[in-house]
């Protein structure tokens, strides 16, 4: 198989306008991965499908991976002008010094959802070849183009993607939730669900279960009486 | 009222059989069981394993399973109960027909097992629906499933068709059906019938 950096060069070469950014994976895998722009995705993979020397016939599988807001914390040196008491000859005078400072700054990376896609070529033997997409960010901005067209095995796990992680294919034909019920509002697998409140008898409590289960200790009591 | 059973053996040695009526109607129910056909997850597995010739549930006059509620007396809840599958088993146990039973198999239908801490699975199914037998195991074996049907029996056996405790088929006062939850936004609606359930007090 080609290397990641000449499909991404053939990729460049063959389809105008797509952008592709190249992922390296620093670990002893080295399971690069290609990182696609939303306008030319669907070309981009057709291209991966029908071009004769990659051939990427089979889609592997669909993943979501939720990636929260990042606080970055770095430190800059930073040279400011400080007023500082000096000894002089006749006391003490003020005196204005440029003095180089370490400052902490605090930075927040938006967070964003990401989809992963493995492919393979079964006509020729080779893969996997790692695509991404990522959304503008994780709130309201959360739609990237379907491959479904591309690769009907995508269908049921970009289903699956949109029932557990909310991201929302463009160009889906059926996009509906897949393994939650449809008047479900949540999307389970985000990092920030909460999960139903139902605590149930354990007869060990402990930890944190204790502390949840001292919570619930009136409102089960109520119900009890309430009988 | 049973009969005194030194007086049996001789009416028995004179070629009189003598029963009374109860014995007999719970003898029919005990030995005719029929369990409705449908599986939910692995357990499901040995439950089918159950039924056929080594195991051979038919000794216990339970192997016609029935793919309809209508016709079934017993109901198996083999394996996990998604959150998403409850309000149709539910329905379902609604469906059946008096005297009907439940046999909750295996550590999920009991009470959640290995899904207990996620939000998709039903922590126990005897939070809706009344459990007559709960069987434990992951997933318990055909043996299990057996020895379930046998203290079902003597269950069964033990009821009185008058007075306190007798079935709910004879009692007019008994409820009959029980409420299907419906599929909330972030839940189950409710998550338990207090009726069936009454939620367990954990600390004192």
């Amino acid at each position: 198989m080609k290397t990641v950096e000449e499909i991404k060069a053939a990729i460049e070469a063959a389809v105008p306008g797509a952008t592709v950014e190249l992922i390296l994976n620093p670990g002893p895998a080295a399971e690069h991965s290609l990182l696609l722009g939303h306008a030319g995705a669907v070309p981009v993979a057709t291209f991966l499908r029908d071009d004769p020397a990659l051939q990427f016939d089979f889609l592997s599988n669909v993943s979501g991976v939720d990636w929260l807001d990042k606080e970055m914390t770095e430190k800059v040196k930073v040279t400011k002008p400080v007023t500082k008491l000096v000894d002089g000859p006749e006391g003490k005078i003020e005196q204005t010094v440029e003095e180089t400072v370490e400052e902490t700054r605090k930075r927040v990376e938006p967070g964003y959802l990401e989809s992963v896609y493995h492919l393979y070529s079964i006509a020729l033997r080779h893969g996997p070849l790692v695509l991404r997409m990522r959304t503008a960010n994780r709130i309201d901005q959360v739609a990237m183009p379907s491959l479904t067209p591309v690769w009907r095995s995508a269908e049921f796990q970009e289903r699956e993607v949109f029932d557990l992680y909310g991201i929302v294919y463009a160009g889906h034909p059926d996009l509906r939730r897949i393994l939650m019920w449809d008047e479900f509002k949540d999307h389970p697998m985000r990092r920030d669900y909460v999960e139903p409140d139902d605590f149930e008898y354990e007869p060990t409590a402990h930890d944190a279960v204790l502390k949840r289960a001292h919570e619930h200790k009136d409102r089960d009591q109520e119900v009890v009486k309430g009988q | 009222m049973a009969v005194d059973q030194q007086l049996n053996i001789e009416l028995g040695k004179q070629g009189v059989f003598v029963t009374t009526i109860q014995e007999l109607y719970n003898w029919g129910r005990r030995s005719s069981v029929w369990p409705m056909q449908f599986g939910l997850a692995c357990c499901a597995i040995e439950m089918i394993a159950t039924t056929m010739a080594r195991y051979d549930l038919a000794r216990f006059g339970a192997e016609v399973f029935r793919p309809s509620p209508r016709q079934a007396d017993l109901m198996i809840i083999s394996g996990t109960v998604t959150k998403k599958m409850a309000p149709q088993v539910v329905r379902l146990y609604n469906q059946m027909a008096e005297p009907r039973y439940v046999i909750a198999m295996g550590a999920c239908a009991i009470s959640g097992g290995p899904f207990k801490q996620g939000y998709n699975v039903l922590k126990g199914i005897d939070r809706y629906i009344p459990v007559d037998v709960h069987i434990p195991g992951c997933p318990p074996r055909p043996e299990a499933l057996i020895q379930a049907f046998m203290t079902l029996q003597k269950k069964i056996d033990g009821q009185h068709l008058t007075g306190e405790g007798r079935p709910r088929h004879l009692d007019a006062q008994a409820q009959g059906e029980f409420p299907v939850p419906e599929q909330g936004a972030h839940d189950l609606e409710p998550t338990s019938n207090k009726g069936v359930w009454p939620v367990p007090i954990t600390i004192r």
